[in-house]
């Protein structure tokens, strides 16, 4: 739990935190005038769900952080704590004293490697490669389901090479004694500098050239014509090699940095090479979070593999040590066995790089950074219909690599928070403090989004997902589960009233008419978006907006639809809904009874936990059981069990296909899913958008964002319907 | 200065072409310079940091060649080889000369001299002064100065470089020498019982069959090469912690000015109290990946630390250079070994001059790291293969 290592210590622990969560619960019907009443009852409950919780903080604070521990071990049953790393051995007294616990000092690299599964398992976008010349200097990685075989190169003040080949199957295949110790022992030696931060910023000042004895220095000017680069270094130090001259201070630390990042590179690439791998994680304290040599290790093993290995780092790599030692002492209740999420509010998120933000990096980074995992309910998996799940990224634009677009939904975001605050408190009128905390919702998300124009790689890739996602996060944080729950309930119930005479219109309609028809409704039933501004502006001025008004908003009608609804029917298909009430109630279902009625099987997947005003799990069980009652095919389609209502195991807006509910996952298999229709801006274009399947699907969505709509080059409620077959 | 001597003792009168010696020529295959071979012999490797020429000791000049030498070229001899010191930096290393040797059908003694690189200039200046040009006998280089001070030769010295790659030359050279022997005794060796102080003794090893075979050439810079044959070889990898880091780190650190005053300090320094060790972290061996409590964990290590560094010596700091240098490069080599599969790796270059500390410390490393299944080999005349591979290009395109 417990990883104090150099001048930092770095705490892991495991909590149960008690938030709020809106439920929805049917009412008991029978005898009452139904039509006066809500559809169903929301309740505010409190939940107590398992977090992961990390932190970081400089050595000097120690007696407050065990404190801090103390504060939070009261009620459990915990004898033992488990260190690791060097001052597990200078603080092991202090630390039984003050908690009264007996320390377990852990195997610092059992740890680590431990550690370093865990973020490469459950924290997308943990990996990213360093490119300091171009315009993102971090690129994320998408995660492969498979982690192994990988190389770990942990530089602390010595160099550990270990191959890690599964869970519990790792070895050390080599080292060197030259590493962070080297460039800050030597370094302090040379330049009277103590301190290792002050070294690199040193080294990033200064010019090897000086102190190096270059190709070119040797060759003089032919080495042109050899071939050879004439700054490579022949000898590194090779000019200092005189009593009577000076050297720079910055010079000399430049220099042992090349040094020492070259040599690294060397033997990590002839590591490399021997066990045919060629990815490197990079980790310790000679890495951790400097750009200077993330730079040049980079550099060394491109130069060194000749472009063949990669050099990757992880975000969280200065929590593997007590991420792993907190495993170690957790197995009886193996975390390895959930799935867990970043918690984009309570996590700090990777520091710049950038010179401007350089002191606030180093007093945030420095004294306190945390990361918060929270454990999710049941584990998440691939969707079994995922061409490739190695290359699948769910994200259509990444923003840290599109400048302009990051700045459109930046500010995007920013116009629309206090709307979202202010229906925030609304939807709690009877609660005293909603106002106060709806307004550090707000401050929150704003200092988060102030944070992401700096550093838009702070927590992965940005995406209009993850800043949807930190949303919520925040939300939740502030105890609103469910802004939109009464909307949400009030639109169910209307929707549901016109359900029938929806129907009836579609059923009088010609097969053609009605194949058309449908289709527009699905499209119109998106329109009703509270997530969309345009929407909910609408929305909000006009109360009496329905579903014939939102078909007649639709751009492009009369586009001839290319879905093959007249061949032979699909076995099964899986339907990812969006937004409650008219949008799944008179689009989405009409959709579904019409499938049904061809004999296809319909697995309709809505959301476990709230975002926005999208349909949940829970609310599906009810407004469906209340179409049953109307509908005879819906009724005996669920009977029968051809209709399966099924949770997702995500509460975002959009749709990561790589990280779903097992048991969705299960079902897909089992009914040989060969359908698969994703609706909606979130999950169909946000997300999904180039998702390639193995079998036919359907993206529709409307565009609900004018600025979004013209870099399609259409207008804003131009429909996006895309079905897809796959290659043969 | 070596050259001020050598200009002293120099006279060169005009080349007289009525002389009756055989000679042939023919133009260089690599850069196309015309090779003559006629008297002085040499071979040049100009590297980073040092000069190493060798040069071949006619024994076996008649009396009607003696007399028709002409009187420059006498000198020139007469002063190579009957001096040991050239100038303040340039040294003749005597116990390396090869006695008896017949090369080209001539027989005669192999001189081995160095000088620093940065003297390159003056001893340009000096041929010059002294028409070396007239001579008419091309002077074969190897070693990246060959380009460097190529124009310098031309314009300066009215000579013609031809330029010779500097592997060729440094398998050439080791070959050669390792063929013809060290004066009746074995040119290359080994350590028996590396990892055992009381028992490591130097014994002569047989390397008749060489192949295949890691070269690891330590000057300021290291170059690792692989050997399959006579033919089939290549450049591996290499790096820039070498030589030149070692002597140039001991500078800065011990403020000593020559090679052989931070090998002196070295002997006598404790690397121990500047390094950090596996026991000093883990208070002994590091069980769970068989690190022994004595490896080197981090080097200067300690140094992070404010008191420690109060409290090493000059010389605690040049030893733990040497010895942070000298396991690196093993380290590197051992990789390079198992990923060429080559178990025999031979250590030269001038680093390992007079440097019994880091030859025994590379055997050692070898050995323990590979559990016996890599063995280093060194060679005598440590520095001056690439110089003699010069020479034998001369030779070999005439």
């Amino acid at each position: 739990m417990y990883w104090p290592g150099g001048s930092l210590t770095k705490l892991a622990y495991y909590s149960t935190v008690q938030h709020k969560v809106a439920r929805v619960r049917s009412f008991d019907h029978s005898g009452k005038d139904i039509d006066n009443e809500p559809l169903y009852e929301i309740s505010v409950q409190e939940e107590i769900t398992a977090r992961l919780h990390f932190i970081k903080f400089e050595n000097t604070y120690i007696e407050t952080c065990l404190d801090f521990i103390k504060d939070h071990l009261v009620n459990t049953e915990t004898k033992v704590i488990k260190a690791t790393g060097g001052g597990a051995y200078k603080f092991k007294d202090l630390i039984e004293k003050k908690l009264g616990l007996k320390v377990d000092k852990e195997d610092v690299m059992t740890c680590l490697i431990k550690g370093c599964n865990f973020v490469l398992r459950n924290i997308p976008h943990e990996v990213f490669a360093y490119q300091k010349d171009s315009d993102t200097e971090f690129r994320f990685q998408t995660n492969h389901p498979n982690i192994f075989p990988y190389l770990l190169v942990n530089i602390g003040s010595g160099v550990s090479i270990v191959k890690v080949e599964s869970e519990d199957k790792f070895e050390w295949i080599g080292g060197s004694s030259i590493g962070g110790g080297t460039f800050w022992g030597l370094g302090a030696l040379l330049t009277k500098t103590k301190k290792f931060d002050e070294l690199l910023q040193l080294a990033s000042k200064g010019q090897h050239t000086n102190v190096d004895m270059l190709v070119k220095d040797v060759y003089g000017g032919a080495y042109q014509t050899l071939g050879l680069s004439g700054n490579l270094i022949a000898s590194s130090f090779g000019k200092s090699t005189t009593a009577d001259k000076e050297f720079s201070k910055e010079d000399m630390a430049k220099s042992l940095l090349h040094m020492i990042s070259n040599d690294i590179g060397q033997l990590a690439c002839l590591h490399a090479k021997l066990h045919n791998l060629d990815k490197i994680y990079f980790g310790g304290f000679f890495i951790r979070g400097h750009p200077v040599t993330m730079r040049t290790i980079t550099y060394s093993i491109n130069f060194f593999s000749k472009g063949e290995v990669q050099a990757l780092f992880l975000r969280h790599e200065g929590y593997l040590g007590a991420i792993g030692a907190f495993l170690k002492g957790a197995e009886q209740d193996n975390p390895n066995q959930y799935s867990w999420g970043e918690n984009y509010a309570g996590s700090s998120g990777l520091m710049s790089t950038s010179p401007d933000v350089y002191p606030m990096q180093r007093t945030r980074s420095g004294t306190f950074d945390m990361l918060e995992m929270d454990r999710l309910e049941r584990p998440l998996v691939n969707l079994p219909l995922l061409k490739d799940p190695s290359t699948y990224i769910p994200d259509t634009v990444d923003l840290t690599d599109d400048a302009m677009a990051r700045k459109y939904w930046l500010t995007c975001f920013e116009e629309a928070l206090d709307g979202v605050a202010k229906r925030a408190a609304a939807s709690q009128p009877d609660s005293v403090d909603a106002q106060e905390r709806a307004e550090k919702f707000r401050q929150k998300y704003w200092n988060k989004l102030q944070t992401l124009r700096q550093q838009p790689f702070a927590y992965g890739t940005l995406t209009v997902r993850s800043l949807l996602d930190t949303r919520e996060h925040c939300l939740n944080e502030f105890n609103f589960p469910d802004p939109y729950s009464k909307v949400k309930q009030k639109e169910n119930g209307i929707a549901l009233k016109c359900f029938q005479s929806v129907i009836e219109s579609l059923d009088s309609l010609g097969w053609e008419e009605r194949q058309f028809a449908l289709v527009k409704g699905l499209l119109a039933g998106n329109v009703f978006d509270w997530g969309a501004k345009a929407v909910s502006d609408v929305l909000e001025s006009e109360p009496q907006f329905g579903f014939e008004e939102a078909k007649s908003k639709l751009q492009g009608k009369g586009r001839s639809l290319d879905l093959d609804l007249d061949g032979p029917p699909h076995k099964c298909a899986l339907i990812f809904a969006d937004n409650s009430g008219i949008d799944i109630i008179l689009g989405v279902f009409p959709f579904v009874r019409e499938l049904l009625s061809r004999g296809t099987e319909v697995i309709l997947a809505c959301n476990s936990g709230p975002a926005l005003n999208d349909v949940t799990y829970s609310e599906s069980l009810i407004v469906t059981e209340r179409i049953a009652a109307m509908d005879p095919v819906i009724h005996s389609a669920l009977r029968d069990e051809k209709l399966l209502l099924v949770q997702t195991g995500s509460s975002s807006p959009c749709l990561d296909l790589s990280r779903l509910d097992q048991g969705l996952a299960v079902l897909v298999r089992e009914r040989q899913t060969d359908l698969v229709v994703i609706e909606g801006m979130g999950r169909a274009i946000h997300t999904n958008y180039y998702a390639v399947l193995r079998c036919e699907s359907l993206k529709l969505a409307v565009i609900k964002n004018s600025w979004l709509a013209d870099r399609l080059g259409g207008k804003i409620f131009s429909v996006i319907f895309k079905y897809e077959v796959p290659c043969k | 200065m070596v050259m001020a001597l050598i200009q002293e003792s120099f006279f060169l009168p005009p080349l007289d072409f009525s002389s009756s010696q055989t000679w042939k020529s023919c133009r260089c295959p690599a850069c196309s310079c015309w090779i003559t071979s006629f008297f002085p012999w040499f071979g040049l490797d100009i590297g980073g940091t040092l000069v190493k020429l060798v040069y071949f000791e006619p024994k076996d000049i008649t009396a009607e060649e003696e007399e028709e030498e002409v009187e420059n070229l006498k000198s020139i001899r007469k002063y190579l080889t009957s001096n040991v010191a050239y100038g303040s930096t340039g040294i003749r290393d005597v116990h390396l000369e090869l006695k008896d040797l017949t090369l080209c059908g001539r027989k005669g003694n192999l001189h081995f001299i160095r000088f620093p690189t940065h003297d390159m200039p003056a001893f340009i200046q000096m041929g010059s002064e002294k028409h070396f040009s007239s001579l008419h006998t091309t002077l074969c280089a190897t070693g990246g100065g060959a380009y460097k001070f190529e124009q310098d030769f031309l314009t300066m010295g009215d000579l013609e470089l031809c330029k010779l790659d500097e592997l060729d030359c440094l398998v050439k050279g080791v070959l050669y020498i390792d063929s013809v022997g060290f004066n009746g005794h074995s040119e290359c060796y080994y350590f028996e019982n590396p990892t055992d102080p009381e028992r490591c003794q130097k014994l002569p090893f047989n390397l008749e069959n060489p192949y295949p075979l890691l070269l690891v050439n330590i000057g300021s810079g290291v170059s690792i090469l692989a050997a399959y044959s006579k033919d089939n070889y290549k450049r591996v990898t290499g790096t820039s912690l070498g030589g030149g880091t070692f002597f140039g780190l001991c500078c800065l650190l011990t403020g000593c000015s020559t090679f052989e005053e931070a090998l002196e300090m070295a002997s006598h320094g404790d690397s121990t109290k500047v390094d950090k060790l596996v026991r000093d972290i883990y208070g002994g061996d590091y069980e769970r990946f068989g690190l022994p409590g004595w490896a080197v964990a981090s080097s200067f290590g300690n140094m992070m630390s404010k008191e420690k560094r109060e409290s090493v010596s000059k010389e605690d700091l040049a030893r733990a250079t040497l010895i942070t240098i000298t396991n690196n490069i093993g380290s590197i080599a051992r990789m390079c070994a198992l990923n060429e599969n080559i178990n025999r790796v031979v250590f030269v270059g001038n680093f390992l001059r007079i440097n019994t500390i880091s030859m025994r410390l590379l055997a050692y490393a070898l050995d323990y790291w590979s559990k016996g299944q890599l063995k280093a080999l060194f060679l005598e005349h440590e520095g001056y293969f690439g110089a003699v591979g010069a020479l034998l290009g001369l030779l070999d395109s005439a």
